[in-house]
């Protein structure tokens, strides 16, 4: 079955069976693999792509379900939140395996887009989606609040 | 115990030898690479190449060689902060590359093969990077004074330039690389004095791999695309032990997008396009099993298997005086007995392997930790040489000890699909969450008996530690010389080498033999050893009606490391001051892998009766600080990580089959269950040792700890949920 899709701003088409999730065709139909796989369940938060600007687990999303084909990945992601979240993470030195961060920053993007001062409650309830085996939460949580501050300074 | 831990350092470095002996016959044994590489790099005329692990370009670029894989621990960076810090290196124009799979250039010195764990690579390094970085900077100073024609000696290396103050002159590196290339490398370089580091023990020297993992470019095995790549996912049986019978690949063969199906002795891969056609493929599989092997034994029998050995003497690990003696004499006798489940690591990237056959050997990019096991692995199963076995190492997404099996499982496989299909295709192996979480290699289940006696003055005199364990390492070529006198050390590593001050103690095993497979977890036997011990000796300082903190001291006069750390982290913490109403603090103090750390928690009761850990003030001595950032990120991941599992996980077998398969019944910790963490660290002029693992410990008992003072309730059985269960 073909798709149209746009990804990062490109028009892309791409023949796939219906039931194909979003996460397989972002990284092995359009080699976009920042995007990872952690668990195919939504449980994770590895895949997480904005899709119309709103943040979504990409590995339950089947291209056959796909409305909106606005699609934005790590790849892709730009503007005076992107590059803050981004600078602030390398500053606080976030990472450790660091496969799981593409999900985190994707979440963290969408939630600084929204709520431009988030408390830790409101940062917890936004990332406990996101799971990070190497539990870099202490620094994500230091992190968001940065970068909050930075766009907002 | 340091005696200990270096002991194993040896027999490990025995082991592996012998490993290679028995399996590979890989060449083995280190040593520095001889002046004919450096001249091979002038030959080229572009780069100093003064041994195997720097390399110095002439636009400044330098490059550095890591032996050891990165996933997430900070290796890479680590080894570059040593070489670079004798080398004189300006620090941004510093890389590092994964050094290829060669046992004779690459070995962890402790291991005598390729290979990373045990927390030793910073340890195993430290000596022969520095020496490196000397070496290297050396010959550039040696160019340097016959191109101005002045003394060596008064040449000064600050930030990757050299310079001649009396005469003015100065060169970046890249401008002296030519002539340096043309230069035997001296024999011995001179080193610095601690006192004059610059990089080491700098508080913040910024990660070289944390760019690449903040905007989507890190690339790890799982990311690998090559044109007419296949990805091939694997049916293994359902219980471990189980085998191929026979199978109907009709339906899987009819996906759109598989190209393959092949029976290897692992199991039925399924071949296709990218990995959604080899999922759906193999989801349409019909595969019988021949079960007559499998293990069927569920958890709970396994364990009223184990609690039956507790009544019986085991193996002697270590005995100290006359504990049966002294117990049975004691004034009050404290009995405890403990359980623990079987635990997945379950990193993010599950395991997964890319390999290509070619007319001359083959090519495999995987996260390799055991890089000259996996490489024989892939050799002996395609009956190729060793060294035809082109093994790159990628970035690991985490392993925490999964990526490390004596018998290079995911090669094993990747290399039999190869084999089996015939195709010279790149193939990529990719293992489901799923089968992440139910593909074994499991922390073991073990149960525990503890006994401890106290005399009439509440003086502790007698220790008694029996645990009941899978061995890790039997029916493993490590097997010979790691288990000793019938002692896998690592089931009994944590418990014998008990730091406190108790004339009669014994510590005793029973090996079982059970059909799942195990593995070291992060911290290894010091995860079950350093709880029960570590809560053990806090109801004995209970039962004493002392201080655990102050009895602890007291037992620990002739440890100082352990000392410090206690005093450290109970300072910080500011143990015995007052609280919240609803808090309480506990601590445990636990050495592994020759690293000190002691953790002070401050716990409420939460969501369900489940502990709700606040703070953790963490106290860690790992000698010579080489990056202090990431060792407290260390250590609040080691915390991250031990609670998670102590809260919530457990892999339970019911008649042989696992019960839990995703994230979502094997819970991992999530954000706003992390505490607050505080690390300090010990000043030291000790030699480094690790930090990826020693974080781990001591965090289950220490909230165990505090959870006894808020409930009265002690924990003898993980995860904790089993505790408030029975209240």
């Amino acid at each position: 079955m073909k798709y149209r899709l746009t990804v990062n701003g490109d028009k892309r088409q791409v023949d796939v069976d219906p039931s194909t999730p979003l996460l397989w065709v972002l990284r092995d139909e359009l080699e976009l693999t920042g995007t990872k796989y952690g668990c195919g369940v939504a449980q994770c938060g590895a895949c997480t792509v904005h899709l119309g600007g709103r943040p979504v687990r990409s590995c339950v999303l089947p291209m056959s379900a796909l409305k909106d084909r606005e699609i934005t990945t790590i790849e892709g992601v730009e503007g005076p939140v992107a590059t803050a979240v981004q600078e602030t993470w390398e500053t606080i030195q976030v990472p450790q395996c660091g496969y799981c961060q593409s999900g985190q920053i994707m979440t963290t993007i969408a939630l600084l887009e929204k709520k431009s001062e988030p408390n830790d409650e409101e940062i917890d309830g936004a990332l406990a989606g996101n799971i990070c085996r190497c539990a870099t939460y202490p620094r994500i949580r230091r992190a968001v609040h940065d970068a909050a501050a930075k766009i907002g300074g | 115990m340091s005696t200990t831990t270096t002991a194993q350092g040896l027999d490990r470095r025995q082991v592996l030898k012998s490993s290679l002996t028995l399996g590979a016959g890989l060449m083995i044994g280190f040593r520095m690479p001889r002046a004919a590489e450096a001249k091979m790099g002038a030959a080229a005329g572009t780069e100093l190449a003064p041994n195997a692990f720097v390399r110095i370009g002439a636009d400044d670029t330098v490059t550095i060689l890591s032996k050891h894989i990165e996933f997430g621990q900070g290796t890479y960076t680590g080894l570059a902060t040593v070489l670079a810090e004798e080398l004189d290196a300006d620090w941004s124009t510093v890389r590092v590359d994964a050094a290829p799979a060669d046992a004779e250039r690459y070995a962890n010195l402790f291991f005598g093969i390729q290979g990373t764990g045990g927390s030793t690579a910073m340890a195993n390094s430290w000596g022969q990077l520095r020496q490196a970085g000397a070496t290297a900077r050396a010959m550039l100073v040696t160019a340097a004074a016959s191109a101005w024609n002045v003394p060596a000696a008064e040449i000064t290396v600050k930030d990757g330039t050299v310079s001649h103050a009396t005469s003015g002159n100065s060169a970046r590196f890249g401008e002296l690389v030519e002539q340096a290339a043309g230069l035997e490398p001296p024999a011995e370089a001179p080193l610095k004095n601690p006192e004059d580091f610059r990089f080491i023990g700098r508080k913040l020297l910024p990660r070289v791999d944390v760019p690449a993992k903040t905007d989507g470019r890190a690339k790890f095995t799982f990311d690998v695309q090559m044109p007419d790549m296949l990805t091939a996912a694997l049916a293994r049986p359902p219980r471990f032990g189980g085998r191929v019978k026979s199978f109907d690949a009709k339906a899987a063969k009819a996906t759109k997008g598989v190209v393959d199906v092949v029976q290897i002795p692992q199991g039925v891969a399924v071949l296709a396009k990218g990995y959604w056609a080899a999922k759906m493929g193999r989801d349409a599989l019909q595969v019988e099993w021949d079960e007559s092997a499998a293990e069927k034994r569920g958890s709970a029998q396994l364990v009223t298997e184990y609690r039956a050995l507790l009544d019986e003497a085991g193996l002697p690990a270590r005995r100290d005086g006359d504990p049966d003696t002294a117990l049975a004499g004691a004034a009050k006798v404290i009995t405890a007995d403990y359980e623990f489940p079987y635990l997945a690591h379950a990193p993010m990237e599950p395991l997964d392997c890319v390999i290509q056959v070619g007319d001359d050997g083959c090519d495999v990019w995987a996260g390799s930790q055991l890089q000259t096991v996996d490489q024989g692995v892939v050799a002996g199963t395609l009956g190729l040489e060793p060294a035809k076995v082109r093994l790159h190492t990628l970035l690991g997404g985490g392993s925490f000890g999964r990526r490390a099996t004596p018998n290079g499982d995911v090669f094993g496989e990747a290399a039999a699909i190869a084999k089996a299909s015939g195709t010279r295709q790149p193939v990529k192996l990719v293992w489901t969450r799923e089968d992440d979480i139910r593909g074994g290699r499991y922390r073991p289940l073990t149960v525990h008996r503890l006994q401890a006696g106290l005399d009439a003055s509440g003086k502790l005199t007698a220790w008694s530690h029996r645990i009941v364990s899978q061995s890790i390492l039997k029916g493993t070529a490590f097997e010979p010389f790691l288990v000793q006198n019938g002692i896998d050390n690592s089931s009994v590593e944590g418990a014998r080498g008990l730091p406190y001050a108790i004339p009669n103690l014994a510590v005793e095993l029973h090996t079982t033999d059970v059909g799942v497979p195990v593995l070291w977890w992060r911290s290894v036997g010091h995860t079950h050893n350093g709880f029960t011990t570590e809560t053990f000796f806090d109801e004995v300082a209970a039962a004493a009606g002392r201080d655990p903190v102050e009895f602890r001291r007291e037992l620990l006069h002739e440890h100082p490391r352990h000392l410090g750390v206690l005093n450290l982290a109970a300072e910080k913490a500011g143990w015995g001051s007052p609280l919240p109403a609803g808090r309480a603090r506990g601590v445990a103090v636990h050495e592994s892998f020759s690293s000190f750390v002691a953790q002070v928690v401050e716990v409420s009761i939460g969501d369900q009766g489940l502990p709700k850990v606040h703070r953790v003030v963490c106290a860690v001595d790992c000698g010579i600080a080489i990056n202090p950032d990431n060792i407290k990120a260390q250590m609040e991941s080691g915390i991250g990580y031990g609670l998670g599992a102590a809260l919530h996980d457990e892999i339970v077998l019911e008649d042989g089959f696992v019960r839990e398969s995703n994230f979502h019944d094997y819970r991992s910790l999530r954000i706003h269950e992390m505490p607050e963490v505080e690390v300090h660290i010990v000043k030291s002029s000790e030699n480094p040792t690790g930090v990826g693992e020693p974080g781990v410990p001591p965090i289950a008992p220490a909230v165990a700890n505090a959870f006894f003072h808020l409930t009265g309730k002690r924990v003898y059985r993980q995860p904790f949920h089993h505790v408030i269960e029975r209240s």
